[in-house]
């Protein structure tokens, strides 16, 4: 008896302060609108939103609905964090190999750039790249090519537009390729489960990729035509280019910063990965004739990648919502274009903060979910 | 004599070797040395690439002429076991050293050399390095905000006495010992919160009343981050505990509480304090800005100050819960005495990085309008009168930040080191 009521009274306390709180906010909500004349309601999603964006991946203009705008914002957001999550892999992983070189000056060069980003806050970052090293950058009408014929200059960079034919062709040959490749790998893992023996499942793999999408050029009709940035004159002094492929310099400076700050401690994930794998496995894998490639792919890496690959994509979470901050730079994301201008032009504050925090609290809860899923996938299996 | 193969060195003729591939590694970096120090290129008449490659080349090849295994040349071993492994390694090597010879000059210049420092105003910036002159006009600015001239020793007093107060800690006797954690987490704060409300706020005593729209600059970063961390903490603890409370309403009202704040940026908790949050509060009821921040700030470090506990709490054997319930300890007591100051032993590192998020998290609260260091850069970048020093402006803030941090976190490192326990 006494020990129920132990356990029912601290519950009844905790569900009464909880509908207590909520009772009052929503009370308080209720008369504050009132007093705004504001219904409470998502139907504004369907009105004209009447503003404009820089920069869209979607046909956008003012005259579509504020739905449409958060779409705009949710797939600018989905862009950078895609760019930055690959490239701060790339310069993770590469750091953080680097920081187990036996090679003093590769260690320490690693080893000060992670100290260095990481210990300056994100937003200062951001801020460097475009308010003070971007603003550096040429006129177009001064800039001279990268590469040949792409322009890095003050409003952004330029690269050469490509004009597809049946792109839809092509997306579905690359998608064949991948689905034939996954077919490939689970198949040479059974032969090699079984028989032992290994394909060469990597030049299958490029081979498969460069192929088909190459085949689909010869048959499917697919048409590629580049079309290179010709500088061109609008106004006595205003330059740009084209026709061209413009990223404007609020995207570059955020994927920069983005990247760069997120590479530090991915590459400290990929140590502690690597170092976690003990030395055992390695000296056994060498010493039952495995070649350093195989002791590498066989032996070290699942094990580490066991270790890496959680706390990575926790940091690719961090990623996904740190580039929220590009609200600070104009970059019209998610929280610029929606929580920003949507929210100034309507005043609907609850609603617009509302699924603003539900569509990144469902993009973390749908990674962490796949994470676990992953996790129990990978995780060793006693018997 | 044996016939010298450059392919192939080897020990018999080691002194060759091993001049001949020291002069071209010095060949190569002197070359680099002279085009970035004094802007020499020896190589010009080269066509582009080549001359570009040139030293690269060199200095590969004489770092393949001294890799010689065990030479008996004590440095020269240590060199080759070091930086000079393979073509790969030696080529990165070169590659490092290189970038650290053109690096300098400009960062040189840039910081010392061109740079200006005297003078009131733009104009007295001449040189084409940094404007030094900038962050010494705006100091006072970047550092109390818009806190007036003649009351920024108010803040310095109170940020002194705290500090002070912090250490008293080292000093207390062996007697006062046991009270240390009571003073920490209680009574610390509040004499904190007094020497902020009455010394910084002002209002009484004959003290000006200053409003917090006027704080700013690294003081309110100071401020911020001082609170945050004084009230995510216990919130955070209360929260690890929930989470593995066997009561079902607790433990599901903390996992979600804490999935909730760990799934949002916390830009948009901060839209959320600032925008929504006064739609829920009584009309004539008025919550400072400041307090409203810090409050969010708290709530989201708090979530992630959870997490990191419940690591260590599920660290700890069952053993240890199972001797504090049969010596008759009830739920706090076995926390407070047995498990807890294990757990959080063990879990030193995550709160220090948890901690470490926080402080670079600060700047983020420009969003709302408050003014601390990184608001101060833009506004004293757009000031019609000191236009165009937006780098100077940001690579001083980014050293103060690297310093805080970087200290932050060698102290964690310390202090794990301190309170490692042979388990």
């Amino acid at each position: 008896m006494n020990n129920k009521v132990k356990k029912f009274v601290p519950q009844l306390i905790t569900l009464l302060a909880i509908i207590l709180v909520f009772g009052f906010f929503t009370y308080n909500a209720q008369i504050n609108m009132d007093n705004r004349g504001i219904e409470f309601g998502y139907g504004f999603l369907k009105q004209e939103s009447s503003f404009d964006v820089q920069f869209s991946l979607i046909e956008y203009d003012g005259s579509h609905s504020y739905a449409r705008a958060y779409f705009v914002g949710l797939l600018n957001t989905l862009l950078v964090s895609f760019i930055g999550i690959i490239l701060s892999t790339v310069i993770g992983v590469i750091v953080g190999i680097a920081r187990l070189s036996p090679n003093f000056l590769i260690k320490n060069t690693a080893a000060f750039y992670v100290e260095f980003f990481r210990n300056i806050p994100l937003l200062l970052q951001i801020f460097f790249w475009y308010f003070a090293a971007l603003r550096a950058l040429p006129l177009p009408q001064d800039a001279e090519a990268w590469f040949g014929s792409t322009y890095m200059t003050i409003k952004g960079y330029y690269v050469p537009l490509f004009v597809w034919n049946n792109l839809d062709v092509f997306l579905y040959s690359i998608l064949a390729a991948i689905i034939s490749i996954l077919i490939i790998r689970s198949y040479a893992k059974k032969i090699q489960e079984n028989e032992g023996k290994q394909l060469p499942v990597l030049y299958i793999s490029l081979g498969l990729l460069l192929l088909l999408p190459l085949l689909s050029f010869a048959i499917g009709g697919v048409n590629l035509e580049i079309k290179t940035p010709v500088l061109k004159q609008l106004s006595a002094t205003g330059f740009i280019f084209e026709p061209a492929l413009s990223l404007p310099p609020e995207l570059i400076a955020l994927v920069l910063a983005l990247s760069l700050y997120t590479a530090t401690f991915i590459a400290e994930c990929v140590r502690a990965g690597i170092q976690g794998v003990s030395k055992g496995q390695k000296e056994a894998a060498a010493s039952i004739g495995l070649t350093p490639r195989q002791v590498l792919k066989l032996v070290i890496m699942p094990q580490a990648l066991r270790i890496i690959i959680p706390p990575t994509t926790n940091q690719y979470l961090n990623l996904t919502k740190n580039s929220s901050l590009a609200a600070a730079i104009a970059y019209p994301d998610l929280v610029l274009v929606f929580a920003g201008t949507a929210l100034m032009q309507t005043g609907r504050a609850i609603e617009i903060v509302s699924i603003t925090m539900l569509t990144y609290l469902s993009i973390s809860l749908a990674i962490s979910a796949l994470m676990n899923w992953y996790n129990k996938k990978i995780a060793i299996k006693e018997k | 004599m044996n016939k010298l193969n450059f392919l192939k060195p080897d020990k018999n003729n080691l002194y060759v070797y091993v001049y001949t591939g020291s002069a071209l590694l010095f060949i190569s970096i002197f070359d680099v040395f002279l085009s970035s120090f004094f802007n020499i290129n020896v190589t010009s008449y080269f066509p582009g690439p080549v001359s570009l490659l040139l030293p690269l080349i060199i200095g590969l090849f004489g770092l393949h002429l001294i890799r010689i295994e065990f030479s008996g040349l004590k440095y020269l071993d240590l060199l080759n076991k070091n930086i000079n492994t393979s073509n790969f390694n030696g080529a990165l090597t070169l590659l490092i050293i290189f970038a650290i010879i053109m690096a300098t000059p400009p960062s040189l210049s840039w910081f010392i050399f061109d740079a200006n420092i005297a003078g009131d105003t733009k104009e007295a910036c001449t040189g084409s390095g940094a404007c030094w002159t900038y962050i010494k006009v705006w100091l006072r600015r970047f550092m109390y905000g818009m806190y007036p001239n003649e009351l920024q020793w108010r803040i310095n007093v109170s940020f002194i006495l705290l500090i002070a107060l912090a250490f008293v800690g080292y000093f207390a006797g062996q007697k006062l010992k046991k009270f240390l954690t009571l003073y920490y987490v209680i009574i610390y704060p509040i004499i904190a919160y007094i020497l902020i409300y009455y010394l910084i706020s002002g209002g009484s005593f004959g003290l000006e009343w200053v409003e917090t729209g006027a704080w700013g600059g690294l003081s309110l970063t100071f401020i911020v981050s001082f609170f945050c961390l004084i009230f995510c903490f216990p919130i955070g603890m209360l929260l690890a505990l929930g989470r593995r409370s066997n009561l079902p309403t607790i433990k599901y009202f903390s996992v979600g509480f804490i999935e909730f704040w760990r799934g949002v940026p916390l830009i948009t908790v901060l839209f959320m304090s600032s925008v929504m949050f006064p739609m829920f509060l009584p009309e004539d009821f008025f919550m400072d800005k400041l307090v409203r921040v810090i409050i969010a700030i708290s709530l989201f470090e708090a979530a992630y100050v959870a997490e990191v506990i419940r690591g260590g709490l599920q660290a700890l054997p069952r053993g240890q819960y199972d001797a504090a319930k049969s010596l008759g300890m009830g739920y706090w007591k076995m926390h407070i005495f047995v498990i807890l100051p294990q757990a959080l032993k063990l879990v030193i590192p995550g709160i220090a990085n948890t901690f470490l998020a926080l402080v670079k998290d600060t700047p983020l609260i420009f969003v709302v309008g408050l003014m601390e260091i990184a608001g101060m850069l833009g506004l004293a970048k757009t000031n019609p009168k000191w236009l165009g020093f937006a780098m100077e402006g940001y690579v001083f803030a980014a050293i103060i930040f690297w310093i805080i941090c970087y200290a932050m976190s060698k102290y964690s490192y310390n202090l794990e080191l301190k309170y490692k326990t042979e388990r």
